[in-house]
């Protein structure tokens, strides 16, 4: 069966690694190893996962797992593109959960390798934090994903360094056969530093696929860490993201996830806010059309006074997609004085499209502001009848209010090359045309 | 214009229009007033296409065609306009793109060229300055957060930016101090010309001292019971809706 499987793929990685994987890490990956037999993986039994039907993922499908580093012999770069015009980025590529190459100066003052480079090279950062904070989950799929998992991106921002250009991510994902990936990355934002990153998943094949990825962040105190994840895949790819934020005092974060398109993707986001004055803004679009399942699982975690936190989930749900929003907010017992407040609103446009949403506050401060409001609803056929009574014909106005119900979401990104680029992917989206890149030379279908 | 031949409607199986019987011809301004539920802004919101009403009996021509069969939006390009009773608030739309988006599709059914954006400023100023409506509505989302005197004059600037043929007006009056209803009246009069018709729906004479009509129908259950000229609507406001009860029964 399934976990069997999995099992020996670690056994077999085990085999082949010749005692390279640091005792540490070996550590964490056995935990995960034990974790995974006794609890197994978690499916609709378990209430987090309950709405998510995964036979779709797992079916007869006969998953090659990459177990070791891709061959690839040119640069991917050079024939691969993915710009948002007017945004200047330093590029990190990974091919198949792999670290390939980055474009990051050398003398650059920001450490970018792979993992396992940084198993070796970081030694004490990646000890002090790998598993931290993920492990918290108590999840299967994560500890599927710490258990097999060997590369992935490491990226140290120093203390005080403020880094200008943004970094991209390019997870690409290619070859023929049908594959299941697991990438990790490590990211570590120093006191009073700044980074902005950018995400963005490409699958360059027709083969089906699933990624399983896993990131820790952590942001010292006063820091400032934006993150855009930019998932726009076609319905042959699956995700199960399991993203971790680890926030100290007075650290600021900015997480907005775009779940343009996919087949099926699960998101398990988790902030841990363990340092007074923190301020975590969290926010999340989904579209989907057709089969697609897309499920957003959120959990803040207030352990000490004097937080802040905004949670904004925003989903248009059209034919026989299905979703879920599930935020869980814990507010601990000396957690006075926090602020948490989420939001998550829906557009059902068809009776077979389904949404299910669940904000659930758990408060045992005494002294907290907290707001929660979920909502699941159609297209406003009196804001339609008034757009057509202009002369605006009605796919043009129905475009108009999805768009501006999507633009809450959109406009959250504080870097203007990336909104616009955002907003069009968007528009296009919602109008139901292709979502290739305009700049991507491969020219993938959304298909 | 318009021609209503004995039009009946209904919602949910309710009755709400009996057999109207109306002719509009352009230039003319006619006046419907009536009690409550008697189906007034029903009527203006089966002319305007609104679907929730299932017209059973009777035809409709506009401008030669037959306008039952349109969809709202073409009922817009030909030159129908409805000022809402109740102006739909549309958060996160902008009244300029809103306004672009409704002039260009217009335009581009009637033949005209599309306007670019500098030349879409320039008519929207022209257009605001037409009908003394000189606010900061346009910055706005679609009616979001307005006042009920912004909306409504909101909607009269809507009306001079798609200059229709025909225009019919629900209720423009309520909820209006008369300030603002001296503003909606002098606008709906600096766009009248002598090709333009108005169907003004009313409860008050009020609005009619402003925007002075040439015909004035009562409708009562679902029909016009009752027309005439201006003096009909003095005639009302002084013996109220009663009057005309008591006549019928």
């Amino acid at each position: 069966m399934q976990i069997e499987n999995y099992l020996k793929t670690y056994q077999s990685i085990l085999d082949a690694s010749n005692g390279s994987i640091p005792d540490f890490i070996r550590k964490e990956r056995d935990a995960a190893k034990e974790e995974i037999i006794e609890n197994g993986l978690p499916d609709r039994a378990d209430e987090r996962y309950r709405y998510l039907d995964l036979k779709p993922v797992f079916d007869d499908t006969e998953y090659k797992r990459i177990t070791s580093e891709p061959a690839v012999t040119d640069s991917l770069g050079s024939f691969f593109q993915c710009e948002v015009q007017g945004m200047d980025t330093d590029l990190i590529l990974l091919s198949n959960g792999w670290y390939h190459e980055s474009t990051l100066p050398k003398d650059s003052k920001v450490v970018v390798c792979s993992m396992r480079e940084a198993f070796h090279k970081h030694p004490e950062l990646v000890q002090k934090h790998f598993n931290q904070y993920l492990k918290k989950a108590k999840d299967g799929w994560t500890e599927l994903n710490t258990m097999l998992a060997q590369d992935g991106v490491f990226i140290y921002v120093p203390d005080n360094y403020i880094t200008e250009k943004a970094i991209q991510i390019v997870n690409l994902t290619h070859g023929f056969s049908e594959k299941e990936i697991f990438q990790r990355n490590l990211i570590v934002i120093g006191k009073n530093a700044k980074l902005q990153l950018l995400i963005c998943d490409h699958t360059l094949n027709k083969a089906k696929n699933v990624n399983h990825l896993g990131t820790e962040v952590f942001i010292d105190e006063n820091a400032d860490f934006q993150m855009y994840d930019l998932q726009n895949e076609p319905d042959i790819s699956n995700v199960f993201s399991h993203l971790a934020f680890h926030q100290e005092a007075y650290s600021r974060l900015t997480s907005l996830a775009f779940s343009l398109h996919g087949g099926t993707i699960r998101n398990n986001l988790y902030v841990t806010m363990n340092g007074q004055g923190a301020e975590s803004n969290v926010y999340g679009l989904v579209l989907s059309d057709r089969q697609q399942r897309m499920d957003n699982f959120t959990f803040i975690d207030h352990a000490v006074p004097n937080c802040v936190s905004n949670e904004f989930y925003k989903g248009i749900l059209d034919e026989q997609s299905r979703g879920a929003f599930s935020g869980r907010i814990l507010v601990r017992k000396d957690a006075q004085n926090t602020n948490a407040f989420q939001t998550n609103n829906n557009i059902c446009l068809t009776d077979e499209a389904k949404i299910r949403t669940k904000p659930q506050l758990e408060i045992y401060a005494d002294d907290v502001k907290c707001s929660h409001g979920a909502t699941v609803g159609q297209l406003d056929e009196e804001a339609m009848f008034y757009l057509r009574t202009r002369g605006i014909d009605k796919h043009e106005a129905r475009f108009m209010m999805l768009f501006a119900f999507a633009n809450d979401i959109v406009r959250k990104i504080e870097i203007e090359p990336l909104r616009e680029r955002v907003a069009d992917l968007v528009s296009k989206r919602l109008r139901g045309e292709l979502v290739a890149c305009e700049h991507c030379l491969l020219n993938c279908e959304s298909n | 214009m318009l021609k209503i031949n004995n039009l009946h409607a209904e919602i949910e199986g309710k009755k709400i229009l009996n057999g109207i019987n109306l002719e509009v011809k352009p230039g003319e301004t006619h006046a419907i007033m009536g009690p409550n539920g008697s189906g007034k802004s029903t009527l203006a919101s089966v002319l305007a296409g609104r679907d929730v009403f299932n017209v059973t009996k009777g035809d409709v021509t506009f401008l030669g065609r037959n306008l039952l069969e349109m969809e709202p939006e073409d009922r817009a390009r030909e030159g129908l306009f409805l000022s809402f009773q109740y102006p739909v608030e549309i958060p996160g739309v902008s009244m300029m793109s809103f306004m672009r988006t409704a002039v260009n599709q217009v335009r581009e059914h009637r033949g005209l060229e599309v306007l670019s954006s500098a030349a879409f400023l320039k008519f929207m100023r022209e257009r605001k300055e037409l009908v003394e409506i000189d606010s900061k509505l346009t910055n706005r989302s679609v009616n979001e957060g307005f006042s009920g005197g912004e909306k409504k004059k909101n909607e009269i600037f809507q009306m001079a930016m798609l200059e229709p043929r025909l225009s019919i007006l629900d209720e423009t009056d309520s909820g209006l101090d008369i300030d603002a209803l001296r503003i909606v009246a002098n606008g709906v009069n600096a766009l009248k010309t002598s090709e333009t018709s108005n169907i003004v729906i009313t409860h008050y004479q009020r609005l009619l001292d402003f925007i002075v009509p040439d015909f004035v129908h009562v409708l009562y259950e679902g029909q016009i019971v009752k027309s005439g000229g201006r003096e009909l609507a003095l005639q009302l406001e002084e013996k109220g809706y009663d009057w005309i009860k008591n006549e019928l029964a």
